[in-house]
């Protein structure tokens, strides 16, 4: 065991470096920048071989890693926020490409007003684009899911661009303790990649090509099912992980879920503050109990509909807003897997944490009380909550 | 051809790639078209001003006048705008 201190930034450069990539396309945006910033260091100390292509844009550095996917070769790059907007077109081309490229993202909020700080908003923004996305807690899981993403982008049936989600600042920023595997285990674990088409004038085939009503729809349907089958793929997966690290990887991580009548569901690193406070709580005799989303596309909607049927009362974290719909994303995904339960749960969505703003623990323990009494009274006060926001 | 004759999503190759080098000569893109030009032999003079003008390289060549590859040939009408004896006409497609 080997720990050493880093930035989840640091953490996912890390595990890039060890996951031998062949390319990384890099355009620095806060808070994602120390991630190429640390791999160009790398290379500029020859600890890699391999390609460092400074583009103009983030557009670009997409578009530069879907050019060196198709060619067979593992690629990485990474983004945030305006930077995610900005590659929005070229997120659909890699994924109805088929490019399994791997792409860090330090979620932070959209502009306007102009916000450097963590939200999901750019992500959620992105969320139909067809890519598998995780949410990781902190820098350990932004390390560990990074390789699992390789692993899981590459496989043969999936062949899907992956993008590993941490936190802006709380999780890209913050220093902490993170147990690496040896590069000797890396490899053992994640082989080189074996592309389906490579770029061969011997074997040429056309990539991209026009496809109008007659066929456009079947090549999405196809990745549909790409989609569905990364479920099946991530657990095996998983389990290979798990006999190289020790560490447990899912769909989705329970805590006190056994008992819970009242439960918190959530992406990131407000898992860790919800667990704390859930902690608490149940040494006082509450029974709550939090869950915490690893993948949130493909959306786990079985073992979401499992883990919390049980409930009487679920408060939805959402850090990010769906402008004008009937709750926001995680929400709108959490009952729609809950709706054709029988006396399904109580459901109300929390708002919380845009533009960075911190959340803490007498938040959390705000919407533990809301969820016991909505459990108690089977009344939802308000559908939706704002919390921490100034009246 | 019917949508029933063509592969379904499991049969496709995967991603839209597609696996034989230059098969665009294949797809025959008339069909694209709604008027298609006709041209009157008597009239024509085959001074090939269509064929100059032409965007898709669809007026075929022959001896004493020309004729329209109706496989490329997208009906945009060009041919018969230019053609200074009013030797081609667009006829609505009936299909």
């Amino acid at each position: 065991m080997t720990i050493v201190g880093l930035t989840g930034d640091e953490a996912v450069a890390y595990a890039v470096k060890q996951s031998r990539v062949d390319l990384v396309a890099a355009y620095p945006i806060t808070p994602q920048t120390i991630m190429v910033e640390r791999f160009s260091k790398y290379v500029a100390d020859g600890e890699v071989h391999a390609g460092y292509v400074c583009v103009e844009s983030e557009h670009s550095a997409l578009s530069a890693c879907i050019g060196a996917s198709l060619t067979g070769a593992r690629v990485f790059t990474a983004t945030a926020s305006q930077g995610l907007a900005l590659m929005h077109e070229m997120l659909y081309i890699a994924s109805g490409l088929r490019c399994p490229i791997v792409m860090g993202v330090a979620n932070r909020a959209l502009s306007a007003p102009i916000n450097i700080h963590g939200d999901h908003s750019d992500m959620m923004g992105s969320r139909d684009s067809g890519w598998i996305q995780i949410y990781a807690e902190n820098a350990q899981e932004s390390y560990d899911w990074t390789l699992l993403a390789f692993k899981v982008a590459e496989d043969k049936d999936i062949q899907l661009p992956v993008s590993v989600n941490l936190d802006g600042f709380i999780i890209s920023h913050c220093m902490e303790g993170v147990d690496v595997l040896e590069d000797e285990a890396v490899d053992r674990f994640l082989q080189t990649r074996k592309p389906l088409f490579t770029i061969d004038p011997g074997e040429a085939v056309t990539v991209g090509a026009l496809c109008f009503t007659d066929y456009y729809f079947e090549f999405k349907r196809q990745q549909v099912e790409a989609l569905r089958s990364a479920r099946g793929v991530l657990d095996r997966v998983c389990r290979e992980y798990r006999g190289v690290s020790g560490r447990n990887y899912d769909v989705l991580e329970a805590f006190g879920m056994e008992d819970a009548e009242a439960a918190i569901i959530c992406l990131g690193s407000t898992a860790g503050t919800a667990r704390e406070v859930a902690r608490k709580l149940r040494a006082q005799g509450e029974k709550v109990g939090v869950v915490k989303l690893w993948l949130y596309r493909p959306f786990p909607t079985e073992e979401v509909s499992a883990v919390l049927r049980k409930v009487k009362a679920i408060a939805v974290f959402d850090r990010a807003i769906s402008f004008g719909a009937p709750y926001s994303a995680l929400c709108s995904d959490v009952a729609s897997a809950l709706h054709t339960v029988k006396e399904s749960p109580k459901i109300f969505n929390v708002i919380y944490g845009l533009g960075g703003r911190d959340i803490k623990p007498s938040d959390i323990e705000l919407v533990f009380s809301e969820a016991l009494e909505t459990a108690k009274t089977g009344v939802v006060k308000e559908k939706t909550m704002f919390l921490g926001v100034r009246e | 051809m019917t949508s029933n004759e063509k592969a379904g999503w499991r049969a496709l190759p995967f991603g839209g790639v597609v696996l034989e080098a230059g098969s665009s000569l294949k797809y025959k893109t008339g069909d694209w078209r709604a008027f298609r030009p006709l041209v009157d032999k008597e009239k024509c003079v085959n001074c090939l001003l269509c064929w100059i003008y032409c965007p898709d390289s669809s007026i075929v060549r022959r001896e004493k006048w020309v004729e329209v590859n109706y496989d490329y040939c997208k009906g945009c009408g060009i041919c018969a705008h230019e053609c200074p004896k009013e030797a081609i006409r667009m006829v609505e497609e009936q299909k």
